[in-house]
């Protein structure tokens, strides 16, 4: 933004010794500082924090989370949340899981192995169709976006559940003889030295970038989440854009799955639970509001990374894990705490400017005051 | 209950509340100059003006909701200070606003104790507060049982709800901000009879209506308030309707005249009997069979008082909405079944009445706003293209004259009526062949508002556009239209010409409906 009251403000902080500008980019920046904070305090407390190594295998921690919050961050852009990401995460691992098992197909009396391409998108493809009643419940059933995910959640969970009778399929190798193998380059392998897991969530993160900021939809989606009603009247198809978030929610989650189940070769119906938390976290550490139409790319991966770099260093200094929930629980709340701050400081500034600026905008001064010349005179008692 | 206005020694007629030249400003905004303003005990006092004359603003001092600038409010003889309407209320001034603020999820009882509670041995003693709702009710003629939840109520019967809770704080003034906009012939009815009894029991009442004759028949006195300023003032027998339009609308700034020197095409917008049902009222229409055709390059008012289905018929017609009945044919074609993208996309769009709920979008800026509508235009495969948006967006800005510092300037940053302007060049720049405009004047000032006219009637003149706009200022039907459409009730009572009077336009609009 580059208004006025900005400008003004920024004039004013000069004259008053310039800590304004400070305090502003601290504020705007908030995530990136907490970030380089981070590194900065884990690295002066631990000798091994500080490696390229350990950045990444931090980073494919993160790729994890950063892959859901990129899904949430669409979301929540258009005012929605999904708490179902979690889980469908877990039940894409197991599907996938299941699928390198082998389907039988009892009638044919064989047993088919589909190559892992065919795994990815079929996953995907279950993702996406997660999405897609989260989306319908909520765009046309009307459904509160909390209620109908909070159901989602525990669906998916079930299913993934009932399909491993809660057993983890550990064999994800395939074999070359079936040609099924390669599921673990999906995150255990690296390319290039960067595990995949990172390069697949730059990928998406260059998609996600591109789609909202180069795509008619991605208007759409800040449009629907600024104002849906001034959206719609605007002929953007707002439910449309509504199904369509939490199905590419859902691939996001699905892909996360993917990668998660090939980093840890193994794929169990209790993972990712209490992700979905996580993921929200990260998009609002990033800056994000909950009301929908603010927020960014940028943003939400520096929420992820910080949450990731958080977590993974005070593992290394050895803090005990009770202390690592209180620690993140407390970030969230610092985060929103800010977020409410910028927000709040931004409305203010608007309001204030509407009252002073007068030279860039003559009209405001006159807004709403009469006509000058018709209220001369008439004035008193007539009958 | 009211012990303290019957013990009251007051004369009829005394004058009991009065504002000394009250005034109040918003930054550089007056809302009100100078203003002074007499409650009679006993009697109606009735407040008159337009839309932004400044009477909620003054019912707002009156009631403690907010504070003068500068004047003083003196109270049976005394200089009086409210600092909240809790101090207001306290001193007997209760005030119910035109948005009724009842929870509807509640009884009547627990409406009316509402944040009162009366507390007993064993909790919130709750016999007691049924016993004085009861009789509060039935003084009012009006025995509903206290243990009504409110939502089963008509909407007559929730402001005599109201109107039980504010005696039940023992009102000795009580403010009324157009109580009847919302209510049926009988249920006006019953309220004028309420308000008649509450007179006989020494309370004093300041009411406000747009519905002059209605509000002549309850008043005693009648103040008129135009652009901040009380204009006149008289006592119910020195006064008619014509004396108050006169006093009400002045003379206007001019806002133009009706475009002409160019021939009018072929109907271009045809509304066939469009009817939409009220949602809160089963059986009840909120327009009732309504048709109307509109040519190119024609300009047409539709005017009519609040709740006259104004809104809900050109949001119909735009897409939004549900139509029980009835088609919209553009170029011949029926389009009663399209989307609202689809009919944008086929020429015909509108721009809402409130900018802030259904016209702008806050978190974007002025530029996103622009070409929200028109995204189609710079998109090549899939990807906008930048180049070609700040082009639409320049554009845009020029053609509609919006003052801003840029196009990443935010919205909010904006006065009114260029925000209004933002709202108006994001329909323009998808080159429509229809545009509707639902009160295009509401909240911005007179430049603004006769910028707009000169925009709609160059539109009309030079690019043959069919111009259909809403208002409630009579003043603005006599400005640029060719055709005047008067709705009343959900119905058209009347359609004028160019050369229409004041007079005639708003005794058709319902103004002069008898209850």
């Amino acid at each position: 933004m580059s208004d006025v009251s900005q400008d003004n403000d920024n004039e004013r902080g000069k004259l008053f010794g310039g800590d304004f500008d400070i305090k502003r980019v601290l504020l705007e920046g908030r995530a990136f500082f907490a970030l380089i904070a981070i590194i900065v305090i884990f690295s002066i407390l631990s000798p091994v924090y500080f490696s390229t190594s350990n950045f990444l295998t931090m980073s494919s921690h993160v790729a994890i989370f950063g892959l859901l919050s990129l899904g949430m961050l669409l979301v929540i852009l258009t005012g929605g949340i999904d708490l179902s990401v979690g889980s469908t995460l877990g039940l894409a691992g197991v599907f996938a899981g299941f699928l390198m098992q082998g389907v039988s197909f009892e009638i044919l009396g064989v047993v088919f192995y589909p190559p892992v391409w065919v795994v990815v998108i079929l996953t995907c493809g279950l993702g996406a169709l997660v999405g897609a009643i989260n989306g319908v419940l909520i765009a046309y059933f009307k459904v509160p976006a909390f209620v109908a995910t909070l159901g989602l959640l525990y669906v998916a969970r079930g299913v993934a559940l009932l399909m491993t009778d809660g057993l983890t399929y550990n064999n994800l190798g395939g074999s070359p003889e079936l040609g099924n193998t390669g599921f673990d380059w999906l995150g255990f392998n690296r390319l290039f030295g960067v595990p995949v897991g990172v390069l697949i969530l730059a990928v998406v993160a260059i998609a996600c970038i591109l789609l909202l900021a180069r795509t008619p939809f991605g208007r759409w989606v800040y449009s629907t989440g600024g104002n849906a009603r001034a959206a719609e009247l605007s002929g953007v198809p707002v439910k449309r854009v509504q199904v369509l978030v939490y199905v590419l929610s859902g691939i996001c989650a699905a892909i996360a799955g993917l990668v998660l189940s090939s980093q840890l070769t193994s794929a169990g119906p209790t993972a990712g639970t209490t992700y979905e938390l996580t993921a929200i976290a990260g998009v609002v550490i990033g800056g994000a509001a909950l009301t929908g139409g603010r927020g960014n790319v940028r943003g939400t991966l520096l929420g992820a990374f910080v949450i990731g770099f958080l977590s993974d260093g005070l593992v290394i200094i050895g803090v005990s894990s009770y202390w690592q929930t209180v620690f993140t629980g407390a970030v969230i709340i610092l985060a929103v705490l800010l977020n409410s701050i910028q927000y709040s400081g931004r409305k203010k500034q608007q309001a204030s400017s509407d009252g002073k600026t007068t030279s860039p905008q003559p009209e405001s001064a006159a807004e709403r005051s009469p006509a000058s010349g018709s209220t001369a005179g008439k004035a008193g008692t007539q009958s | 209950m009211n012990e303290h206005a019957t013990s009251q020694e007051g004369t009829l007629g005394k004058v009991i509340l009065s504002a000394r030249n009250i005034a109040k400003s918003f930054g550089n905004v007056h809302a009100l100059k100078a203003v002074n303003f007499d409650v009679h005990y006993g009697q109606v006092t009735t407040l008159f003006g337009e839309n932004g004359a400044g009477k909620s603003t003054l019912m707002k001092i009156l009631s403690g909701v907010m504070q003068p600038s500068s004047g003083e409010i003196i109270l049976e003889g005394e200089p009086v200070r409210f600092s909240s309407t809790t101090e207001a209320q306290r001193q007997g001034i209760s005030i119910i606003h035109q948005e009724l603020s009842l929870a509807p999820n509640l009884s009547v009882r627990d409406n009316v104790f509402m944040g009162r509670e009366i507390v007993g041995k064993g909790g919130v003693d709750y016999a007691e507060e049924s016993r004085q709702t009861r009789q509060l009710m039935e003084e009012l003629d009006e025995p509903i049982d206290p243990l009504t939840p409110v939502e089963d109520l008509r909407l007559g019967q929730q402001q005599i709800v109201e109107i039980a809770r504010a005696l039940s704080v023992n009102s000795r003034i009580l403010i009324m901000d157009e109580p009847t906009s919302a209510l049926s012939a009988s249920e006006v009815e019953v309220l004028f009879r309420v308000i008649r009894d509450l007179k006989s029991r020494g309370v004093s009442l300041v009411y406000i209506s747009h519905h002059l004759e209605e509000a002549l028949t309850i008043t005693d006195h009648a103040v008129v308030l135009r652009d901040g300023r009380m204009t006149a003032y008289a006592a119910r027998q020195e006064i008619d309707l014509e004396w108050i339009v006169r006093n009400m609308v002045g003379e206007n700034f001019d806002l133009g005249s009706p475009p002409d020197g160019y021939a009018m095409g072929d109907a271009v917008l045809s509304i066939e009997g469009i009817t939409i049902p009220d949602v809160s009222v089963p059986g009840r229409a909120v327009v009732d069979d309504v048709s109307l055709s509109v040519r190119a390059g024609e300009i047409v008012c539709i005017y009519g008082l609040m709740g006259a289905g104004r809104t809900e018929l050109l949001e119909s017609v735009a897409g939004r909405g549900n139509m029980a009945a009835g088609r919209v044919l553009l170029h011949g074609e029926d389009i009663s079944r399209l989307s609202i993208a689809e009919r944008i996309e086929k020429g015909l769009v509108l721009v809402p009445e409130d900018r802030q709920r259904d016209g702008l979008v806050q978190t974007m800026s002025v530029g996103e706003n622009l070409s929200l509508a028109s995204i189609g235009a710079f998109t090549k495969g899939l990807l906008t293209s930048r180049g070609r948006e700040r082009h639409v967006v320049r554009e845009s800005i020029s053609n509609v004259h919006i003052k801003t510092d840029g196009s990443a300037a935010s919205i909010g940053s904006l006065s009114g009526g260029n925000q209004q302007k933002v709202v108006i060049g994001k329909m323009m720049a998808t080159h429509p062949r229809v545009v509707l405009l639902d009160e295009p004047s509401r909240g911005i000032d007179i430049g603004a508002k006769a910028e707009v006219f000169r925009l709609l009637s160059e539109g009309a003149a030079q690019q043959g556009l069919a111009v259909v706009f809403s208002t409630s200022e009579v003043g603005e039907c006599l400005s640029i239209a060719h055709r005047i459409v008067v709705m009343s009730r959900g119905r058209i009572a009347a359609e004028f010409g160019a050369d229409a009077n004041k007079e005639e336009i708003m005794a058709a609009s319902g103004e002069a409906v008898v209850a």
